[in-house]
């Protein structure tokens, strides 16, 4: 396969494609914890792309900012999946249909 | 060799992300995720970030997923609570959509010209470098970080919490 060797497009063209069917995932489906978990499909695709970029143009500050959004998106799962367990808690589902208290 | 890795990895990637969004069990879900990101770190190392690599398996596979796990499997879901489908005309205009915003990145990303990755230095990635610039050039990021984390560990011990 060294007539295509692997360049930054293939690591970019990689991420993108991961955020968008992260992206797809929130919006199809309907269930609470599936939408948390494309969420964070569309974090790792951002930190995919950071990664590569380091790599790209030599400076460690890619991997810094990639060390960031995963202690953000850390606190962001822990936080979402109380709020999951307080709606379990009332509701009795995690079906997003179901939540419709503030519509209208 | 580093070409064959790359395709292996990144395919096993986006065919377990594509597996995870259509499953009706959402444990199946979180496990396919554990294994996503499991080939995600490997084409971290490929990337020469040894680092980073090691923070995803231990943060993300190895802390938050099992989080989900545990809320998961602690909600109890029972097969007959599996949502109606989104209808057709919905799934249809999502993916159109989809399709535009990834084709719209490609076209983004082609402003960077055609080269290939440079050659790497040697401590590249390495803790000690990562260590270097955290404690000197991103001082304040990490000390907010620090109160962010403590700021979510109050909201999900006060989330968590029994009503009595």
């Amino acid at each position: 396969m060294t007539l295509f060797p692997v360049t930054i497009h293939h690591y970019l063209i990689l991420s993108a494609l991961l955020f968008c069917l992260g992206f797809i995932g929130i919006i199809i489906r309907r269930n609470l914890l599936i939408i948390l978990m494309c969420l964070e499909v569309m974090l790792n695709a951002v930190n995919l792309t950071f990664v590569a970029l380091a790599r790209y143009y030599l400076q460690e500050d890619g991997h810094i900012i990639t060390l960031f959004v995963m202690a953000i998106a850390a606190v962001e799962a822990a936080i979402g999946l109380g709020i999951v367990l307080t709606l379990f808690r009332n509701k009795e589902s995690v079906r997003t249909d179901r939540f419709t208290a503030m519509k209208g | 060799m580093a070409d064959y890795l790359f395709y292996i990895f990144s395919f096993i990637t986006v065919l377990t992300v594509l597996l995870m969004i259509f499953q009706k069990n959402p444990l199946a879900s979180a496990l396919l995720l554990i294994l996503g990101f499991f080939s995600l770190a490997a084409l971290y190392i490929l990337l020469h970030a040894p680092f980073i690599a090691a923070l995803q398996i231990l943060v993300y596979a190895g802390a938050i997923m099992v989080l989900f796990v545990f809320v998961i499997m602690l909600l109890n879901l029972k097969k007959t609570v599996s949502p109606p489908d989104t209808g057709w005309i919905k799934k249809t205009l999502i993916f159109l959509v989809g399709s535009v915003l990834f084709l719209f990145f490609v076209f983004a990303f082609f402003c960077i010209p055609e080269t290939l990755f440079p050659a790497v230095s040697e401590g590249f990635g390495s803790p000690e470098k990562i260590g270097e610039l955290l404690f000197s050039k991103y001082i304040i990021a990490f000390e907010l970080i620090d109160i962010l984390l403590l700021a979510g560990i109050v909201g999900a011990v006060l989330l968590g919490k029994k009503e009595t």
